[in-house]
């Protein structure tokens, strides 16, 4: 890809003001569905992404269902309003393909065997996109998961880093995705330090690689804590120790 | 006999290490102790166990639940148990085990619609779970106010012994039926009552993890407090309402009281 302009100046400042270590603001709402089982809103930079989790619930159509374990279904979608031109409702090859690489990260760290029979339903719903979303979409749904009351292993984080103007950086943003060399999706479990996902956009050196996927592995790190401290401000509130009831 | 230590987890949280068993909810890596869902959990002598704060029902063998006829074979009702897995009620066990499908009209004892109190008799991986109604309470509800709670706050809204649940009964003069699914019927002479109690049980509901909720709860129904005198004051919001619906309540006790319990 040829590019058009410098990314990062000689400060080492990005277009959006970040470091190279930087990870953009990340907020995460837990519960903002009421109707669902389980949800999550997260705000990754300028990624806006809604995620309800169902189930487990009877799976239909019946002949889904697998006898020793749970199904899970996830679907990432796109709102035709999430980007500047208007995107096509209709689910794209590409967004087929998240929806099919975000099940396969986060099935690892269910305990999909406790549901034989039934099915776990994942809606991804990206309101507003800013580059990332497959990870911002990973780490609210696992948040949304856990919401549900779902038995986890662990959590599931995810970040990216990428190459830009040659220097390896953390979580790419939407410009920097579509003009820099390198794009690489990673969604990480912390507590068991496994990958779940690992994708790679673009050409990176062999002596790179292993640069880049610690940055993302760090960046899950930074993602692990803030989804961590959504759930505990959800259920607990500010209260980080039990007191026992007065009965 | 050790303590009982609790605390707040959450899924990949290690609870402990040691030589512990896991029990509900937790699953062993290593020598850690792991939570597997959002909750509180508890190191016993016996084990550690992660007490659930949200998810769906799932059904357990001896658990007592309360659904809706949603249709029936001719050999079985199918029962609608608020879960992922939809329950069935054999004919024989209401019927005997003469029953016969040209002789007996199923639908004369339970039609689609009804509601039941039933028992789980027989669940595994494999098959769907079984109900039974031969027992005393089971059977047929015919009236009441229908509530859907999430089954982990079940435990809660019974409270220790019972606690909890005979406080909103006394107080509101009702009577309130739970099932483990997290369902719960609630029947009562007066409307007030009635109402009083749903607010009560959606205070649980909504409140469930946190402290003193029995206190919180008598203070809505407006129940004198036994240890010293707490403040009485009912939620502002609410406090021309619950003095009227208290001054019903104190109706509904003199009729009851006329008519002598049960």
């Amino acid at each position: 890809m040829t590019q058009t302009r410098k990314l990062i100046d000689e400060n080492g400042i990005r277009t959006d003001g970040r470091g190279i270590d930087d990870l953009r603001t990340v907020k995460i709402t837990v519960g903002p569905l009421k109707n669902a089982d389980g949800s999550a809103f997260i705000e990754f930079g300028k990624n806006r992404i809604l995620v309800a989790v169902y189930g487990p619930r009877e799976v239909h159509p019946k002949h889904m269902a697998l006898p020793d374990r749970c199904v899970l279904r996830c679907r990432y979608h796109m709102s035709p309003f999430s980007t500047d031109t208007r995107k096509n409702p209709a689910p794209s090859r590409r967004e087929i393909e998240i929806s099919k690489v975000m099940r396969e990260s986060l099935e690892p760290a269910l305990m999909l065997q406790d549901y034989p029979r039934a099915a776990i339903d994942v809606f991804v719903e990206v309101l507003q996109s800013d580059g990332g979303s497959r990870c911002a979409g990973i780490s609210a749904a696992a948040v949304a998961l856990a919401d549900a009351g779902i038995g986890m292993h662990d959590l599931v984080a995810s970040c990216a880093a990428g190459k830009v103007d040659d220097k390896v950086v953390l979580d790419i943003n939407d410009e920097e995705d579509k003009e820099g060399q390198a794009d690489m999706p990673v969604a990480y479990m912390p507590r068991l330090e496994q990958v779940t996902l690992l994708q790679l956009d673009g050409r990176i050196a062999p002596e790179q690689f292993g640069e880049c996927l610690d940055k993302a592995i760090g960046g899950c790190k930074m993602v692990y804590e803030i989804q961590k401290q959504a759930l505990m401000q959800k259920y607990f509130g500010n209260e980080t120790e039990l007191k026992e009831e007065v009965q | 006999m050790h303590e009982m230590k609790r605390r707040y987890v959450i899924p990949g949280d290690k609870i402990a290490e040691g030589n512990l068993r896991p029990l509900m909810n937790v699953v062993k890596s290593g020598s850690a102790l792991i939570a597997t869902r959002i909750g509180i959990a508890e190191t016993g002598h016996d084990g550690v166990k992660v007490i659930p704060l949200s998810g769906v029902y799932i059904p357990r063998v001896n658990d007592l639940v309360i659904g809706k006829v949603i249709d029936h074979s001719s050999l079985s009702w199918e029962v609608d148990v608020n879960s992922c897995f939809s329950a069935h009620l054999p004919a024989q066990d209401v019927f005997g085990r003469d029953f016969s499908p040209a002789r007996d009209d199923m639908t004369k004892q339970f039609a689609i619609g009804d509601m039941i109190t039933a028992r789980i008799i027989a669940f595994d991986r494999t098959r769907d779970p079984m109900l039974t109604v031969q027992d005393r309470d089971l059977g047929k509800i015919p009236r009441g106010e229908l509530l859907r709670i999430s089954a982990t706050r079940v435990p809660r809204l019974i409270g220790k012994r019972g606690s909890m649940i005979q406080t909103i009964e006394q107080a509101t003069q009702t009577r309130v039926l739970i099932g483990q699914n997290g369902i719960v019927v609630v029947t009562g002479r007066s409307p007030e009552g009635v109402n009083f109690a749903v607010r009560a049980i959606r205070m649980v509901e909504e409140e469930a993890h946190t402290a003193n909720l029995t206190q919180r709860i008598k203070a809505l129904l407006n129940v004198p407090d036994t240890p010293p005198a707490q403040e009485q004051r009912p939620l502002i919001a609410s406090a021309p309402k619950s003095a009227e619906i208290e001054s019903s309540i104190d109706e509904a006790e003199e009729e009851l009281e006329v008519e002598g319990e049960k």
